[in-house]
């Protein structure tokens, strides 16, 4: 084992990580949400007995079948990494992270592999109403696996319902349903399923539509496009008005998150929310300036959004950093000193136990009961440290919006002239529809930049920072298997991309 | 038995008329092999192939967390 810790080596397994997160998010969202429109087309096919339906169902089931055998084996590998690169992570967060993937696990096997081999394998071997029911237990039962994945994750934004076990340094689980329940789970839970969805269905209507401009599958495609539109353009509403609910979450739990979003440095009363504008470049942390080029805001929202108040106070960068005592919020210089008791604490207790001193080691028990709720701040020894990089997250974060608005607009569309029977004649939309296909992927991978970048430098939020949560391996290694990963990743994604190309380019058959 | 000879020949007839999926599968097993054959083995041979205990991993994540 490495005793001497290389600190680049951080960032080469975050970059692992990342990359494979990156390519496993690529697939994911195209399951979780086909798998619902294929299940309301074999309803279809069900209550019509029409073959036309069969046929629709089949190609997309194909389609489905190539993305998501993709995405199980990347699957693997990013689980496979929380042992190799992420042990001391592994290790602190216990059973709160083993029990939801555990869970995950069984759900993925007995639901998806099941009911996935019918929905694949079924027609025509099973009754249509098995084949029906499987297809809805398959979409119902990926959308359970990725509830119990978001539930892990909303425990790192928001740690709730366990304790730290000073014996074994490392967290247990004390209330199950605190964690199952926690708002930034629920919240971010049903806004990626949502926004799965969307980028699925712009994914139906991007194929349909090149079908459309080539004349081809013309029935087909249009069917296609007023199940995907219909259910893009409800997910589309939905995300948006949910957006208000992931802010008021983020702002009560991670007010950093919210602050890096808006580029809001300096905290305000009354607080508007950024329509157009950009982090200004020049700006240096303390220099009192506002951080934010051209400032177009919609008065009041970002105050309502974070607090359901529009004249309440939301913190800037500055302040969560500094301190506002005015506003009653603490800065990092003494939320560091408590990390720093917290320490000691821990040590001491674990010092005592090893004389056998229990009045010591209840003493320190005491001590880290009253601070270990700031642990993670021990680790760090500038303030500065605790702001996540602005740019990216404000980017990420807006146009991830605005690509939103944009859902809204073109499914909306496509349903209004499908409804009218007009697509043929409106070629500009069929062409928007086809570049945007894979949009909704982009915005997902961009909300993730969001979520994930915007809580840095945490790994588990204001208790384990993600500098301690690496193990300490080798620069070298990691570097070795991440250029393997990203040369590997990319060749057979571009090997895999050119499978389901050629099933797109084959069409549907019957139709 | 005879339900489980069904589901078996379900799961065989179905890998065995896929056409794309024929494909797919060999990539989705070269990547199985080069991350548990390959990198598992020749890169991360200490750190996944012992066995430690309970108390071992506890002192190794007190020492970590003391840097």
């Amino acid at each position: 084992m490495i005793e001497v810790f290389d600190p680049s080596m951080v960032n080469w397994a975050r970059g692992q990580f990342a990359l494979t997160i990156l390519y496993h998010f690529l697939f994911v969202p195209l399951t979780l949400g086909m798998t619902f429109i294929i299940a309301i087309m074999e309803t279809l096919y069900y209550k019509t007995q029409d073959e036309f339906w069969k046929n629709t169902v089949q190609f997309w089931v194909k389609l489905l079948a190539i993305n998501f055998a993709i995405g199980v084996a990347t699957g693997i590998i990013m689980e496979f990494e929380f042992g190799t690169n992420w042990a001391n992570y592994s290790w602190f967060v216990g059973d709160i992270f083993g029990a939801p993937l555990a869970i995950e696990g069984i759900f993925a096997f007995f639901m998806e592999a099941t009911f996935f081999a019918v929905v694949f394998f079924g027609r025509n071997r099973v009754t249509k109403r098995f084949q029906l029911m499987s297809t809805w237990f398959a979409a119902i039962g990926s959308n359970l696996s990725a509830l119990w994945i978001l539930i892990a994750n909303g425990w790192m934004q928001n740690p709730v319902g366990t304790t730290f076990n000073l014996d074994l340094a490392r967290n247990e689980m004390t209330d199950f349903f605190a964690i199952v329940f926690n708002p930034s789970a629920s919240v971010r839970f049903v806004h990626v399923i949502s926004s799965a969805y969307i980028a699925s269905a712009l994914f139906v209507i991007g194929v349909s539509s090149w079908y459309l401009l080539k004349n081809r599958h013309v029935r087909f495609a249009k069917a296609s496009i007023m199940v995907a539109a219909s259910f893009g353009f409800l997910a589309a509403i939905f995300v948006a008005t949910l957006g208000d609910q992931s802010g008021y979450t983020v702002a009560q739990t991670q007010p950093m998150k919210m602050a890096a979003m808006e580029s809001l440095y300096i905290g305000e009363r009354g607080a508007g929310a950024l329509v157009l504008g950009y982090p200004d470049p020049a700006k240096k942390l303390g220099d009192g300036s506002k951080g934010i080029a051209i400032n177009i805001e919609i008065p009041y929202l970002l105050s309502i959004m974070a607090n359901r108040d529009p004249y309440s106070f939301v913190p800037g960068i500055e302040d969560l950093v500094y301190g506002n005592e005015k506003e009653g919020i603490e800065g990092v210089a003494s939320k560091m000193r408590k990390g720093k008791m917290a320490k000691n604490a821990m040590f001491d207790y674990k010092a005592a136990k090893s004389k056998k001193d229990e009045v010591g080691a209840t003493q320190a028990k005491q001590m880290f009961e009253q601070y270990g709720n700031y642990l993670g701040y021990a680790h760090f020894d500038n303030p500065e440290e605790l702001v996540p990089p602005v740019g990216i997250v404000f980017w990420s974060f807006h146009i991830m919006v605005g690509l939103g608005v944009s859902f809204i607009m073109l499914t909306a569309l496509f349903l209004f002239y499908s409804r009218n029977n007009k697509l043929m004649k409106k070629r500009w939309l069929l062409h928007w529809g086809c570049w945007w296909s894979l949009m909704g992927i982009l915005a997902i991978e961009l909300g993730w930049i969001v979520a994930e970048v915007g809580r840095q430098p945490w790994a588990v939020q204001d208790l384990l920072p993600v500098k301690i949560a690496v193990s300490n391996l080798s620069t070298g290694n990691v570097q070795f298997t991440f250029f393997g990963f990203l040369i590997l990743f990319t060749i057979l994604a571009v090997a895999e991309v050119r499978i389901m190309l050629r099933a797109i380019k084959n069409g549907p058959e019957g139709v | 038995m005879i339900l489980a000879k069904k589901v078996f020949y379900f799961y065989i007839d179905g890998f065995r008329n896929m056409k794309e999926g024929k494909t797919l599968w060999l990539i989705i097993g070269i990547k199985l092999f080069v991350m548990f054959a390959i990198i598992r083995v020749f890169f991360y041979p200490a750190a996944v192939t012992k066995d430690f205990s309970t108390e071992q991993k506890s002192e190794h994540f007190y020492k970590q967390f003391s840097r």
